[in-house]
């Protein structure tokens, strides 16, 4: 090339470029054309270095013809370069292919589990919290005053031996204390603790020595208490109807009550519920004894039953959730069978609300 | 309490068929364990006369033999087996479609050895009237007239059995005349007037004294004692009426004498005592046992006595248990000739003590320790000598009685309003009065304003004040008559009642199960050895009546029950393990003792994240830092920040004493015990490493601090956070957590966060036992950018303090 170029001379050096342009087949060989063309010694550098040479009144013309030539030349180099780009982007997604069907973990929030008896006992605080009962506890190792004397129950009752206690060894002063054969002492430690009106649940552990198909020797029982000066019968009846009806989540609940006898309340009553609640129409299933608290309970606890009065019940946690759920063996629940538990057992999402369905 | 339908009608006058008398008993509070009615069992069997037997063709054993099986009508042909089959034996037969209770079939039409069978003679065995297979059921021959009958109308066995579960609060319905009253009251009929008696007492005086011999404070123990002899009976099988009852109820006749005493004290609840008065040394006494004295029972046993026991005794020694039992040696017999007949009253209370020590069920103590109706002493000693004279002859003489029955007159002051307000049911005042005086009470009513003044029958020693008058009144009035009523809930949105620390149970369970845990339930209780190995094993602890070895202590703690699950888990191939329990465990016997803990175990591969082998890499052995990671995402859901706590290298022995910690907030406050299992544990407990476990005590957690609803304002910087790394070269046994706890304090105001990246301890640091902790520092400026110059002076700062609590040289 002559010192100066010609307009003749700047049109081929167009065509060459873009050729070269073109012919990059890939990224690295459209960079190399960059830095050939536009780069600090690229042809393009190389003709401005002309520029000096020229005349003052060519050297603006000839800076304009070179600047429009640079214009081009970008644009068919960031052009080529974007095919190449999606070229090379279209290559590597056909290479980053994987096997999707292989199969993941589902995470330690789907693997755990919360125990059936758990489960139905936050369902059935939910439920009496909404009723206005609060939750009371005790200790499952009780004085015989607290299971047994202070319910109205003298110590040699009948009822005292049905009740098949676990005995601790004798202390040196002849007493002896026992497990919990019911929830109800939890009845007396609240009455003795606070004064009506009084509302409570309490649920628990409680032992009898006793096992067999049906039987462990320890099991759960949630137990209802309610003293004030006015409630009868009629409320306990509704209050069970509400709560079967929303434990076992159905509109309508048939219930009977069947007289019955327990020392520490007076009238005492099973209570029946139509099997329709769990699927089976046409029989009835007990599950619960009930009553009005006793006056000599009433009496013993410090309060004047001529005032109060109110109603107990209990119930077995376990029971209602076999009922419920439909699980057959009692004994399997105490087994730690991890088959079972995964089976019968619940999520931890299904936290039962009053809004959201009380099985979570 | 067991009774069939004609007893009942004997003191009940009712047309109510079996479905309504179950379904008023059980509503009123006799509730119906079963109904045994021999209709539906044995109702097709029929009386039915052989009038030809001859050989079978083809069979040595087997006979043709020619039924009449209705009244003129041609006779059936039956293949018979029985070596007594014969012409003219009136049988039971049963028609082809029966089914035979005793060997289980239904009788099919097909041929027996090529000739075809119409049906069956049947033996007792057949129809489980016996074990009597031998041979099929010859009925007398009289019966021959009522051929074509069903066979239990003709024997008098069409009468069901109605079985009761009695509350312990009822003796009266001991008795069927008591359970006839209820009925009456309810509506189902009408009480039958008592029956007339003959003339019993007699004009000779008893020839057999009895006395009563107790201290004042035990007298209680039998109050009243009466007794009349019979001179001159013929004792042997009672009538075949009397037998048939006793033996439908469950009781083996005997003789005349003993099934008197049997059968009043069922239709009566009044048990009855009767000696060979022949065989009596002496007079009679009531008195309690001696240390050292024994007696054989009617039972054929032989029993100690001890001084707490009511015992009736002559002069050679005890005869038998007050109330409970009376003895072989004065029995009588079919040979006894002069009999007394004893009638008392035995306490309770006392009665129940004995029984339970002697292990005796009997049908006496069943109605003493319920408490026998004390008005009865005399009507009974009556009623029994009647029937005695009736059956078995002889003269009687006066009676004798030695104290006085405990009658008691208890008169109730009662309200009828109290009815409505204690059962919300609206019952007439002329309904209550009627129920109660169904139910034999008297009433003389108060007048205007003034309670009633109710008088209950002696045999209702349940009832003491107005609430049982009112279970009476409502459980007769029926139950179904209680009006559902709501209760008054308060108007507004219902209160939130769980307490912090129920709050914390329901949330530390869902927290650990999404870590992948699962939830179990343990048993409170367990064998010994494993209490020992986790500390426990008290001698206050130990059940005294435990249902078996297995679970004879009180646990200690929840690992023990969690691990044995573990092992059975793994017996049953399921390796990878992760279970928690949240639940109450036992460090002594008083109130303060009872803890709440949340313990897990992992086991295999059972980590947080996911166990087993995987494609994208198979899962590591779970170990202690497992463990450590359950406890502090736990106590973070709870609120309690455990980088807080400290941590030490002291958690109890069955730990592994290399790989646990305890977590505690100063030197008292144990929050945590995490680690792996000790070897020597697991060996104990057959289970196979490593196990990962942890305890943490819920009660030991720092309250929560009352707070504001608003969350704090959130300072945001805009200032970039510096990262700066730095290794230390350390002492192998320097604990990271000193590093990290020195490199924080360096500059509380400066340093945000400090995190181990890095620890190593191979090499050529091992063999000088050393090891390399690598950390990340950050630190956050306040106000302004940091320059090197800061950062420089704050690096100096970390590394001195780390080398002052640590001895760590910043590795070159």
């Amino acid at each position: 090339m002559s010192s100066t170029a010609t307009g003749s001379d700047l049109k081929s050096l167009e065509t060459e470029l873009l050729a070269g342009i073109a012919a990059a087949g890939d990224l690295p060989a459209i960079e190399q054309v960059r830095v050939g063309v536009l780069g600090k010694k690229g042809r393009i550098a190389e003709l401005m270095q002309t520029l000096g040479k020229l005349p003052p009144e060519e050297r603006k013309t000839f800076g304009q013809t070179v600047n429009e030539l640079k214009g081009r030349v970008t644009d068919a180099l960031e052009a080529r370069k974007a095919v190449l780009e999606e070229a090379a982007l279209a290559q590597r997604l056909a290479n980053e292919r994987t096997d999707v069907t292989l199969p993941v973990r589902l995470g330690p929030v789907a693997e755990g589990r919360i125990h059936p008896v758990s489960q139905v006992y936050d369902e059935c605080i939910e439920i009496f919290a909404d009723l206005g009962f609060s939750v009371a506890e005790g200790p499952d190792i009780e004085s015989d005053d607290l299971n047994f004397t202070k319910l109205n129950i003298p110590a040699e009752h009948p009822a005292r031996q049905e009740h098949d206690t676990f005995y601790f060894q004798p202390k040196e002063d002849g007493s002896r204390l026992l497990l919990r054969t019911h929830t109800s002492p939890v009845q007396i430690r609240t009455m003795l603790g606070q004064k009506p009106p009084i509302r409570i649940v309490a649920p628990g552990r409680v032992y009898r020595c006793d096992s067999d198909q049906t039987h462990t020797p320890m099991f759960h029982q949630i137990e209802g208490l309610v003293i004030d000066e006015t409630t009868h019968m009629g409320h306990l009846k509704w209050v069970l109807e509400e709560f079967c009806k929303a434990f076992f989540e159905v509109d309508e609940v048939k219930m009977r009550f069947r007289a019955s006898h327990f020392p520490f309340t007076e009238p005492s009553m099973e209570v029946d519920v139509g099997a329709e609640a769990i699927g089976k129409p046409g029989q009835w299933l007990e599950i619960l004894g009930c009553g009005m608290v006793h006056p000599n309970v009433i009496r013993n606890c410090g309060l004047d039953p001529e005032k109060y009065q109110g109603f107990a019940f209990g119930v077995g946690l376990d029971r209602l959730t076999m009922l419920k759920y439909g699980i057959p063996d009692l004994r399997a629940f105490f087994s730690g069978d991890l088959r079972w538990l995964r089976h019968y057992g619940f999520s931890v999402l299904d936290v039962p609300t009053l809004s959201g369905g009380i099985s979570g | 309490m067991k009774f069939t339908l004609s007893w009942l009608k004997d003191h009940l006058d009712t047309n109510a068929s079996l479905t309504e008398l179950e379904a008023k008993l059980s509503a009123i509070g006799l509730e119906v364990e079963g109904i045994d009615d021999p209709a539906e069992k044995l109702g097709a069997f029929k009386v039915a006369r052989i009038v030809d037997a001859r050989r079978h063709p083809d069979a040595d054993k087997l006979q043709i033999v020619m039924v009449e099986i209705d009244k003129g009508a041609p006779p059936v042909e039956v293949v018979c087996g029985a070596p007594n089959a014969r012409t003219g034996l009136v049988g039971v037969f049963a028609p082809l479609g029966t089914y035979i209770p005793g060997s289980d079939i239904t009788l099919v039409k097909k041929p027996v050895r090529g000739v075809v069978s119409n049906g069956m003679m049947c033996s007792a065995a057949e129809l489980e009237l016996s074990d009597e297979s031998a041979g099929i059921i010859e009925l007398p021959e009289d019966m021959a007239a009522r051929v074509g009958e069903a066979y239990i109308d003709a024997a008098g066995l069409n009468d069901p059995v109605i079985d009761v579960s009695l509350t312990p609060n009822r003796p009266d319905c001991t008795g069927v005349r008591g359970i006839a009253r209820d009925l009456a009251a309810a509506g189902l009929g009408t009480l039958k007037p008592e029956p007339t008696l003959g003339a019993v007492e007699g004009d000779f005086d008893c020839p057999v004294d009895v006395k009563l011999e107790f201290s004042a404070d035990t007298a209680d123990a039998c109050p009243a004692f009466a007794a009349r002899y019979v001179r001159g009976v013929k004792n042997g099988p009672s009538p075949e009426w009397m037998q048939q009852r006793l033996r439908a109820v469950g009781l083996r006749p005997i003789n005349a004498l003993v099934d008197v005493t049997n059968y009043i004290s069922q239709d009566r609840g009044r048990p009855l005592h009767v000696y060979d008065a022949d065989k009596l040394n002496g007079a009679i006494v009531a008195r309690l046992g001696k240390a050292g004295e024994k007696f054989l029972g009617l039972d054929g046993k032989e029993y100690a006595v001890d001084d707490t026991m009511c015992v009736i005794a002559d002069a050679n020694g005890p005869l038998g248990f007050g109330g409970i039992m009376g003895g072989e040696d004065s029995g009588s017999t079919e040979a006894t000739v002069n009999v007394l007949i004893e009638s008392a009253y035995f306490d309770p209370g006392r009665t129940a003590a004995t029984g339970r020590k002697t292990g005796l069920v009997t049908d006496a103590r069943y109605r003493f320790e319920r408490g026998v109706d004390p008005a009865s002493v005399l009507p009974g000693l009556d009623l029994a000598t009647d029937m005695i004279l009736k059956l078995t002859g002889g003269k009687p003489s006066k009676h004798r009685m030695a104290g006085t029955p405990p009658v008691e007159q208890r008169v109730i002051a009662f309200d009828y309003a109290r009815v409505a307000k204690l059962s919300g049911i609206d019952v007439s005042d002329a309904e209550i009065t009627r129920i109660l005086e169904a139910l034999g009470c008297t009433i003389a009513q108060g007048g205007k304003g003034k309670p009633a003044q109710v008088t209950v029958p002696t045999w209702r020693p349940d009832i003491h004040g107005a609430a049982d008058l009112v279970e009476e009144v409502v459980r007769i009035a029926g139950l179904d008559r209680v009006p559902s009523t709501p209760l008054p809930r308060p108007e507004s949105i219902a209160k939130p009642v769980l307490t912090e620390r129920q709050k914390r149970a329901r949330r530390a369970r869902r927290a650990l199960a999404a870590r992948g845990l699962t939830e179990a339930i343990t048993w409170s209780f367990l064998p010994e050895d494993d209490a020992k190995l986790f500390g426990g094993g008290d001698a206050a602890l130990h059940l005294a009546n435990p249902i078996s070895v297995e679970m004879s202590v009180m646990r200690p703690g929840l690992l023990p029950g969690l691990i044995s699950a573990l092992g059975r888990n793994q017996n049953r191939g399921v390796h990878d393990v992760a279970l928690f329990e949240l639940g109450q465990a036992y460090r002594g016997d008083a109130e303060g003792d009872q803890y709440l803990s949340a313990s897990g175990v992992r086991s295999g591969t059972a980590k947080a994240a996911g166990g087993g082998r995987n494609w994208d890499g198979a899962a590591k052995a779970v170990d202690v830092f497992d463990a450590k990671s359950d406890v502090f995402a736990l106590l973070a859901s709870l609120n309690v920040d455990p980088t807080k706590a400290q941590v030490t290298r002291d958690a109890p022995d069955w730990y592994h004493p290399g790989r646990s910690g305890t977590l505690r907030l100063g030197p008292k406050t144990v929050l945590a015990h995490f680690g792996e299992l000790h070897p020597a544990t697991l060996k104990a407990l057959d289970v196979d490493g490593p196990v990962a476990a942890f305890e943490v005590f819920i009660d030991a957690l720092p309250a929560q601090k009352a707070k504001g609803r608003t969350k704090p304002r959130l300072e945001m910087n805009d200032l970039q956070a510096v990262r700066r790394d730095f290794a230390f070269v350390l002492d192998k046994d320097v604990a990271a957590g000193d590093v990290v706890r020195a490199a924080v304090g360096a500059d509380k105001a400066l340093i945000q966060d400090v995190s181990v990246f890095d620890v190593f301890e191979g090499g050529a640091l091992e063999k000088e036992g050393k090891k390399s902790i690598g950390i990340e520092v950050v630190l956050q400026p306040t106000s302004e950018t940091l320059t090197d110059k800061d950062i420089e002076a704050v690096s100096q700062k970390i590394t001195a303090a780390v080398k002052k609590a640590t001895g760590g040289e910043i590795r070159s």
